[in-house]
């Protein structure tokens, strides 16, 4: 029955996911068919373990606290337009958690039967609540819920997905093809492709290739004298054309290209002679297919013989990465690759850099990026943080041999600065006298940290035990880990202080389910991901990874990965932490990509609903894994 | 003991209830099982004896509950019009022109109604708009009890002489007091909406965390 008050609730609803992806029909018959529930505040909606409702609930006002009741921990807050108590909807089963309303609450309660084949028909609003579910779930990772209401569809899709990572796309041919008789002259034709800007031409008879005519044809039959201008198309053209189909793949062409060694492909109606042209590809068109492609610039970086030669091809690489994130390729792998490029970049800025010094380096080196950069998570351009160490060298050297690689690393900075990495505000660089030391003055540095844990101590650690090597000597690096996982072993109320370090970063949430913005600043009244979500997670891998006392694992989620090995008990969490920090860094990458800045400071207003469940989920996990390190490496347990 | 008596015979009647509702509804409720319909009319104007109604809304109320599906909501056929009132309730002549003529409606209302208690704003003016209207179609007058939002959120308002209290509040201001959208103000399931949202605010501070009982309304 159609009514005013359907009307108002469709009105309500069609602000919100999933249904703002129903059409206004829809809204209106669904509405007619919901209940409105008045709760007041402290009111069970549902129990844990009752038997699942005919309905599931949207928040119309007030706020909904949803607990998990043996351990009386709250586990999501439903506000305004929020949706809960799906269960029913995806699985068989009873509640596993408690729904209670944390104030008075009016709640829409939307007859299931009534919704699921929406659900189903609309991959948009079948997605949106598996995705609500899961973020309603102890485990936020549960994807196994997935295909619940699909079967096995989503997987298919992903395949598919993934496929445009490997260079088999089709090619992108020119449609618009030149051509030209047998009779056309030379001159003529030479000024077509002049006049349409084009370096080949397509000689046919009737409507068929008979020949190709390219840039290379004219320079060395007509410009050399060997024929004159006048000369016929037909004496000039290669022939006969090497024709395709346009199935072909990038990867085809280029084979095609490498085979006959010409530059130019003609495709046709079904790939031979004897059919009509429809297009033309040349290796440009090949290049610039392959322009997104992460070995093709390496190779390009590899290249570079000046510093300003790397900067276009890290726009490049941006655009790279931005193609990764639309096509939602896996985050590990994202990071894996951009890293690589960024590694790579780097690796030449100091390789063109050891150029410019006059004499080559007096001993060993290495150069340790610190950080986001050392953890592998640095996919946008930030600030540049690294250090420089050197070998021992005996003392009457120890002054040339320091201004030697403060030289170095000044003109690695600026390349690095050139290339488009910030300086670092706090002067964290290796041309800074500090940063740049002898392996024996790095440990006493790192001792003195270690030792005389103070505020700053700890927080240099921090960005230092991050540190991954960037370029020159690993025995250098390996040796000076040793000695850290050493000193720490024998100093252990160095954790405490770690913890309470790991433990500082802020926290996201409020006191009641508010992202937590900025209070003051350049940045009042955004949500800071870096500081108060990606932090706390780091920080906290970083202790429980230097307490396994495993090296060479410096990136985030693949320290989590490792702890979820070490420790079997917790691997759920890891898991999740693993989960939660790639798609925090995900969730940074794109807005940083979208806004033009590092993406760490988020203008909330301009997430979805969707996005916000998706970060607010992540919450829970920091929330855990933060009271595992508080515990752990509680003093009384240490000492 | 009426009060008693009707809220045993409530009790019997939800009691019997529940063996029609499957078994997650029963779960839902809590105490008050009592059925409650909460309505508002339209009308050509103040006059009991002129005036006539154009539209009758009225939705179902039980345990916090209101099922949009069970919503009764009809326009009435009717000589008398005034143009004066259709400002307020925007109800046209030509939109009233070929719905059901009052005796149809009343009887649908009255099968709607049942024995369930009565809410509304300013009750006795709705409850007498109907009953005339029956009467003029040779129908029984109402026997159901009826409750007045009006009246009730007095009740929720500190005794003091320091307040200074109305005698008379309106649906718009109980609208603003309780944070309720005055969308739709002004037709009959829309006030209907509002009155409803209301008395279940009310109810929930005269409650005070303890089982409410009907009778307490009653006082």
């Amino acid at each position: 029955m159609k009514n005013t008050i359907s009307h108002r609730v469709a009105d309500f609803l069609k602000n919100f996911p999933p249904f703002n992806f129903l059409q206004p029909k829809e809204i209106e018959l669904l509405s007619e068919q919901i209940s409105i529930i008045y709760k007041e505040k402290d009111s069970v909606i549902f129990a844990e373990n009752e038997e699942t409702h005919t309905s599931f609930y949207v928040v119309h006002k007030g706020a909904v606290a949803l607990i998990n009741s043996s351990e009386n921990d709250v586990l999501d807050m439903c506000d305004e337009g929020d949706i809960f108590g799906l269960r029913p909807l995806i699985a068989n089963e009873n509640y596993k958690m408690e729904a209670k309303t944390f104030e008075e609450t009016i709640l829409y309660a939307i007859p299931i039967a009534f919704f699921k084949p929406y659900a189903q028909d609309n991959r948009a609003v079948g997605n949106f609540l598996i995705e609500s579910f899961a973020s309603n779930t102890l485990n936020p990772y549960s994807k196994s819920h997935r295909g619940k209401l699909y079967g096995e569809n989503i997987g298919t899709e992903t395949v598919e997905n993934d496929k445009n990572l490997i260079d088999i796309q089709p090619v992108k041919y020119s449609k618009k093809i030149v051509t030209c008789s047998s009779i056309t002259t030379a001159k003529s034709i030479a000024e077509t492709m002049t006049k349409k800007n084009v370096g080949a031409i397509l000689v046919l008879e009737d409507k068929l290739p008979i020949g190709i005519i390219t840039d290379k044809d004219l320079r060395n039959k007509i410009v050399t004298g060997e024929y004159p201008i006048t000369t016929t198309a037909g004496v000039i053209m290669t022939s006969p054309v090497i024709t395709y189909s346009k199935k072909l793949t990038i990867t085809q062409a280029q084979m095609a290209m490498m085979k006959s060694n010409i530059s130019h492909l003609c495709l046709t109606k079904d790939g031979t002679p004897n059919t009509k042209a429809i297009g033309i590809l040349s290796k440009h068109d090949v290049m610039v297919a392959l322009g997104n492609n992460p070995a093709v610039l390496i190779k390009a970086v590899k290249r570079a013989k000046k510093y300003k030669d790397i900067k276009p091809i890290r726009a490049s690489i941006m655009h790279l990465l931005q193609g990764y994130l639309d096509q939602n390729i896996p985050m590990t792998l994202t990071s894996k690759i951009i890293t690589e490029l960024n590694d790579v970049c780097i690796q030449q800025v100091i390789a063109i850099a050891l150029k410019k010094m006059s004499t080559p380096p007096p001993v060993k080196f290495a150069w340790l990026a610190l950080g986001s950069q050392g953890r592998s998570e640095q996919l946008l351009h930030t600030d540049q943080d690294n250090a420089l160490v050197y070998e021992n060298v005996s003392e009457e050297l120890e002054t040339k041999t320091k201004k030697y690689f403060l030289e170095l690393a000044t003109h690695v900075n600026k390349g690095l600065f050139d290339i488009g990495y910030e300086y670092c505000p706090a002067e964290m660089m290796a041309s800074n006298p500090k940063w740049c030391l002898s392996l024996k003055e790095w440990k006493n540095q790192v001792h003195h940290w270690i030792t005389n844990p103070g505020k700053n101590e700890v927080l240099l650690s921090f960005i230092f035990f991050d540190y991954s090597l960037s370029y020159g000597a690993t025995e250098i690096v390996n040796n000076l880990s040793d000695y850290i996982f050493d000193t720490i072993n024998a100093n252990p109320v160095f954790y405490v202080h770690l913890v309470s370090g790991a433990l500082q970063s802020p926290s996201p949430t409020g006191f009641f389910r508010q992202f937590l913005l900025e209070q003051d600043g350049a940045n009042k009244d955004f949500f800071d991901i870096k500081r108060r979500a990606l932090m706390p997670l780091a920080d906290a891998a970083r202790v429980l990874i230097i307490s396994h006392s495993v090296k060479s694992i410096s990136n985030t989620p693949e320290r989590f990965e490792k702890l979820a090995e070490l420790e079997p008990t917790n691997k759920e969490l890891y898991l999740a932490c693993s989960y939660s920090y790639k798609a925090l860094l995900k969730f940074r990458t794109k807005q940083g990509l979208l806004h033009h800045d590092s993406g760490q400071y988020i203008a909330l207003e301009s997430l979805s609903k969707l996005e916000k469940i998706k970060l607010k989920r992540t919450f829970k996990t920091i929330k855990e894994l933060q009271e595992i390190i508080t515990i752990r490496f509680n003093v009384s347990n240490i000492l | 003991m009426i009060h008693f008596f009707k809220k045993s015979k409530n009790w019997v009647l939800s009691f019997l209830k529940k063996f029609e509702k499957p078994i997650d509804e029963i779960l839902l409720q809590e105490v008050d099982a009592t059925r409650f319909i909460v309505l508002d009319t339209e009308t050509t104007g103040f006059d009991y004896t002129n005036d006539r109604i154009l539209c009758i809304g009225a939705i179902p109320l039980q345990n916090g509950v209101i099922a949009i599906a069970d919503s009764f909501e009809v326009y009435i056929k009717q000589d008398h019009y005034d143009k004066t009132s259709a400002q307020i309730h925007g109800i046209l002549k030509d939109w009233v022109m070929d719905r059901p003529n009052e005796i149809e409606a009343l009887q649908e209302f009255l099968h709607y109604l049942g024995d369930s208690i009565i809410i509304a704003h300013h009750t006795t003016f709705d409850v007498t708009m109907i009953n005339r209207a029956l009467e003029r179609n040779g129908l029984p007058v109402l026997k159901n009890k009826t409750l007045d939002t009006a009246v009730l959120y007095k009740r929720t308002l500190l005794n003091s002489n320091l307040l200074d209290r109305k005698d008379n509040y309106t649906l718009d201001e109980l609208a603003d007091k309780f944070d309720i959208s005055k969308k739709d103000r002004h037709t009959a399931m829309g006030d209907a909406y509002i009155t409803a949202i209301a008395f279940l605010k009310i109810t929930n501070k005269l409650r005070n965390k303890k089982v409410l009982l009907l009778k307490q309304l009653y006082r």
